[in-house]
């Protein structure tokens, strides 16, 4: 199954850019109060999903074999500054987050072939707490969308 | 039972608080007690008309007669056939309420600033400057640029009136008041678990319950005549026990206590974790109603599984609780018959605000127990009329509960109003308090007016606000009473009219809407805030689609209408009431309609709650995100007018104890003074009550310091610092509580050697919850250092939760000394509409 571990492979590390952007993202812009805390909390609910992978990807290896490169994302190491880069990196976030999203999807319908349950539940719950990621990530861009751009400095 | 009980008792009620008992079996209604006080010389016979009235220095709503004597406001009496009060006021009411509108120190002409410095200046420049900063701005940048930050202080006509102004005529989505600070959790509660805001319970629930249980609710000091109410079931027949949840031992706890309850006293920023595992609690124990949750709620699988980690020992670990205490608790809640619960800042103000108080709402529904006597849920509100800034819109919210994310409810009120439904701002949440002061930090928000609050020393990191109201990239328009705080770094400051000087009507937390009749000319060239807002509308020159005036009201009475005409086939209906019917012997709680024409005592009699997804006022929230639930979601989930079970997991807190600061901050209240005593100061009874800050330690933590009572201590968070004297007193060991009502004005200069270093909110977070967007005041780290020897006790009062924990080398005399009042028990009770314990007979 060499294709099942690079996607086992591809959802671990992806959450791990994912938990590594939001806490970047975060931390550049901690003066904005919500923004800084909840992108640690969801940096938080990536670490958990990398956790509840582990014992699975310790059952079928992670695969050595190079990452084909349509399948990676690059994180984002640092904020940009100003209301209008708070903007850009939450849709960066969102792009991230989708993609991790897609790949749990994809695990999950690798783990009903295989009939294995255990990753199934990894899987479907990573995917619904990915879900509820991409939501705060959507409601907070609407909020700050029209200000930046319209009237910010 | 009342003859035992003489008339015209002389009472000092600053020492009695809550006056003299009445005491009543359940189910039976609660005695009047009529509550007078006048000023000092004057007679009752002296007294040339009573104006009728509701009281403002409290969320409770208590019915009052102004008294008038040669044009001036002389005194107060509690209105006996109202339904809120049966006649009875607080100390605040009698002593705070009429004081402050002769206060020498009254604003009576706008001031503008020039060189630097506020001067005196006339309407005409005032509002001259105003409208050119603001047309300005609107031609540069638009209706973004414009941001209106309110009050729980002003009328119901206000909100809508500056509503309209700001949705329809200058089309900004920032508008927000203060009852952010105090109320925006107990509406987001109540629209995450019924679709809209609005009580379901009544103050009637207190007659008919067998279990209270506060909730972070310190109702001695904060609704002092629905204390009294409950008291008066407490040391009657057949009373409630009582339970609490509070880290401080408050009245509450003592009565708890006395009537077999429990007090919980979790460790500051856990509540949801305590909730949690009284949720799991009334699970396991089969408490719980399947029949009644299977028919009229939604989500009980996912609670049940968010909540089993949360076993005793699990909440015992996290908030510091005994574990049986929470069994006992949950059992109290499990078994009762009928369960009455409120809530308010210690849930509110703290972490995972939302999440707590829908919890609140959750026990209520798994046990059935909603809409009807004695099982109620009053989720409280901290401002008279902060009902009515939720209600009209003037918070950001659309008017009449509507949901801004349905086209339908904006096209209802752009029709109402006649314009382009694309003027109304609804592509968004509004924006909330805190992010509107963000913007006006970056000048992103260039014109900011302030109507009825103090910004300056109420909200949390105080140093920062400051900065933004002083700084050149936001021009600042106060509207007040006083030169506050904040009035002292504005642009332009407009002098308004207080309570009794306009007529105007708002809605306590029991949707009980009351009329406030003029009673005298406000001072100098003070106007009310409703003519003010009418002025600048008018030199704007608003248009609708039609091209007339967008506002042609002229009196408080016309929008009044107007506001109830916009409310029809919504939750909030207004459409049976007038001034005239207001007019009567009791305030009315809404819906007032056809089909209710007296009003409406609680709702979700019939389990029908507004979540239809065409109804409700929001599609919800993710309680841990603030992510919003989409229409689709919403309408998948076919909510059909059953409510919402919702739960969330706990998480710690944002701030947590470390070495530098091992201590957790919480602020809050006294029974003395509201707000930032902008009143309650200028009144000398209540002033000499709670003259100055000071900050309370449990023993332990004392002793560990050196500290002893009367001390000038340092407290400290990563954000800043106060110096006031301790108070040895009866908060947990591991928390610290300061009030927060004291800023650098002082009515008496020489009596606070500290105005310059008090203000709590130096050492509060910026941080809110996610779904209420209400700002946590009550969890943040700090450290508490000896300064130096006090030379006598802490100014804190001795006869509420501030009381000194045991004896001390300085011991302070007991809080004593307010002015005589008058309080008469009734022989014969008043008949009171809707009242269960009196209907049908």
């Amino acid at each position: 199954m060499p294709h099942l571990t690079t996607y086992l492979g591809l959802a671990d590390r992806s959450e791990e850019t994912l938990a590594d952007s939001f806490r970047a993202i975060g931390e550049g812009h901690a003066d904005v109060a919500d923004v800084f805390h909840t992108c640690g909390m969801l940096a938080g609910w990536s670490d958990e999903h990398r956790t509840a992978l582990a014992p699975v990807v310790e059952r079928y290896g992670e695969a050595e074999v190079d990452e084909p490169d349509r399948l990676h994302a690059a994180g984002l190491a640092e904020a940009r500054p100003g209301e209008i880069g708070l903007l850009r990196d939450l849709q960066d976030l969102h792009v991230l987050a989708s993609l991790v999203q897609t790949t749990w999807m994809v695990v999950a319908q690798g783990a009903q072939g295989l009939r294995d349950p255990e990753l199934l539940r990894v899987a479907q719950e990573a995917g619904e707490q990915t879900a509820r990621q991409i939501t705060w990530l959507g409601t907070r861009i609407k909020v700050a969308a029209p200000q930046a751009l319209i009237v910010a400095p | 039972m009342p003859e035992q009980f003489q008339p015209d008792q002389q009472v000092d009620r600053v020492a009695d608080i809550h006056g003299t008992r009445t005491p009543h079996a359940k189910g039976t209604v609660w005695p009047a007690r009529v509550d007078q006080y006048l000023d000092p010389g004057v007679e009752e016979s002296d007294v040339e008309r009573w104006v009728q009235s509701a009281c403002l220095l409290c969320s409770n709503g208590c019915g009052v007669d102004i008294a008038v004597k040669a044009g001036a406001m002389v005194g107060v009496r509690g209105r006996a056939t109202d339904v809120v009060n049966h006649g009875r006021l607080g100390p605040k009411g009698l002593y705070g309420s009429t004081r402050w509108a002769s206060a020498g120190d009254r604003l009576t002409t706008p001031l503008v600033r020039q060189g630097g410095r506020l001067v005196e200046s006339d309407w005409e420049t005032a509002m001259g400057r105003i409208v050119e900063r603001s047309r300005a701005l609107l031609d540069e940048k638009g209706p973004l640029s414009h941001g209106f930050y309110t009050s729980g202080q002003l009328f119901l006509e206000e909100y809508y009136a500056l509503a309209v102004i700001g949705k329809a005529g200058i089309g900004t989505p920032h508008m927000d008041g203060n009852t952010r600070l105090c109320t925006a959790t107990a509406a987001a509660a109540f629209k995450e678990s019924f679709g809209a805001d609005g009580q379901p319970g009544s103050y009637t629930d207190i007659e008919h319950c067998d279990a209270v249980f506060l909730y972070g609710h310190n109702m001695p000091e904060t609704q002092t005549v629905l204390w009294a109410r409950i008291l008066d079931r407490t040391r009657g027949d057949d009373p409630p026990v009582v339970v609490c949840v509070d880290p401080r031992r408050t009245l509450v706890a003592r009565e708890a206590e006395r009537t077999g309850g429990v007090h919980l006293a979790p460790r500051v920023g856990t509540n949801l974790a305590l909730m949690n595992g009284l949720t799991r609690e009334l699970f396991e124990h089969g408490w719980v109603d399947d029949d009644w949750v299977a028919a009229h709620t939604l989500g009980v699988d996912d609670l049940r599984e968010v909540v089993a980690p949360f076993t005793p020992e699990r909440v015992a670990t996290v908030c510091g609780v005994d574990a049986d205490d929470v069994r006992r608790a949950a059992r109290i809640f499990g078994e009762s018959g009928s369960v009455l619960s409120t809530v308010l800042q210690g849930f509110y103000q703290s972490h995972q605000a939302t999440a707590a108080s829908v919890a609140v709402n959750n026990l209520h529904l798994l046990r059935g127990m909603i809409g009807r006597p004695g099982a109620g849920i009053l989720q409280m509100n901290g401002q008279p009329t902060a009902q009515n800034n939720r209600e009209c819109g003037a918070d950001g919210d659309l008017p009449g509960f509507r949901n801004w994310d349905n086209e339908a409810h904006v096209k209802q009120l752009a029709e109402a109003w006649d314009v382009d439904p694309m003027v109304i701002p609804h592509w968004a949440p509004p924006t909330h308090a805190m992010q509107i002061f963000s913007y006006a930090e970056t000048g992103s928000i260039g014109f900011l007016w302030i109507s009825a609050t103090n910004p300056a020393v109420s909200m949390p990191e105080a140093a920062r606000i400051r900065r933004i109201l002083q700084g050149d990239q936001c021009f600042v328009v106060v509207q007040d009473l006083f030169l506050t705080e904040t009035a002292e770094l504005a642009d332009v400051v407009l002098p308004a009219a207080g309570w009794g000087e306009k007529t105007g009507c708002f809605t306590n937390v029991n949707r009980t809407v009351h009329l406030s009749e003029q009673a005298v000319e406000p001072p100098g060239e003070a106007r009310s805030d409703l003519d003010i807002f009418l002025m600048y509308a008018d030199r704007m020159g608003f248009t609708n689609q039609s091209g007339q005036p967008l506002i042609s009201w002229r009196t408080s009475e016309e929008v009044f209408d107007a506001w109830a005409a916009v409310t029809a086939g919504r939750p909030v209906d207004y459409t049976g009431l007038s001034y005239e019917k207001l007019r009567g012997p009791s305030g009315i709680p809404w819906p007032v309609n056809d089909e209710h024409p007296d009003g409406t005592d609680r709702l979700y009699a019939d389990a029908v709650f507004p979540t239809d997804t065409d109804v409700c006022e929001t599609y919800g929230h993710d309680l841990a995100t603030g992510g919003t639930v989409s229409e689709a979601e919403h309408r998948a989930s076919a909510p059909a007018g059953r409510a919402f079970l919702k739960g969330a997991a706990y998480s710690p807190p944002h701030e947590l104890p470390s070495d530098d600061f091992p201590l957790l901050y919480t602020t809050g209240r006294t029974v003395y003074h509201f707000h930032t005593r902008t009143k309650t100061g200028r009144s000398r009874d209540l002033d000499r009550a709670a003259p100055d800050a000071w900050v309370e330690l449990s023993a332990h933590d004392a002793a560990e310091r050196g500290i002893e009572e009367g001390d000038w201590v340092r407290v400290e968070s990563p954000r800043g610092a106060i110096e006031v004297r301790a108070r040895v007193g009866q908060v947990m060991p591991g928390a610290v509580f300061a009030p927060f009502h004291y800023g650098h004005w002082q009515p008496d200069a020489d009596a606070a050697p500290d105005a310059g270093h008090r203000l709590a909110n130096e050492l509060t977070m910026t941080v809110w919850d996610p779904v209420s967007k209400q700002p946590t005041f009550k969890t943040a780290a700090c450290q508490v250092t000896r300064l130096r020897d006090g030379d006598g006790p802490a100014p804190a009062p001795t006869t509420a939760a501030s009381a000194p924990a045991g004896p001390s080398r300085r011991r302070p005399r007991p809080t004593a000394g307010g002015g005589p009042t008058t309080s008469q028990v009734l022989a014969e009770t008043p008949t009171y509409p809707l009242d269960p314990a009196q209907g049908d007979s």
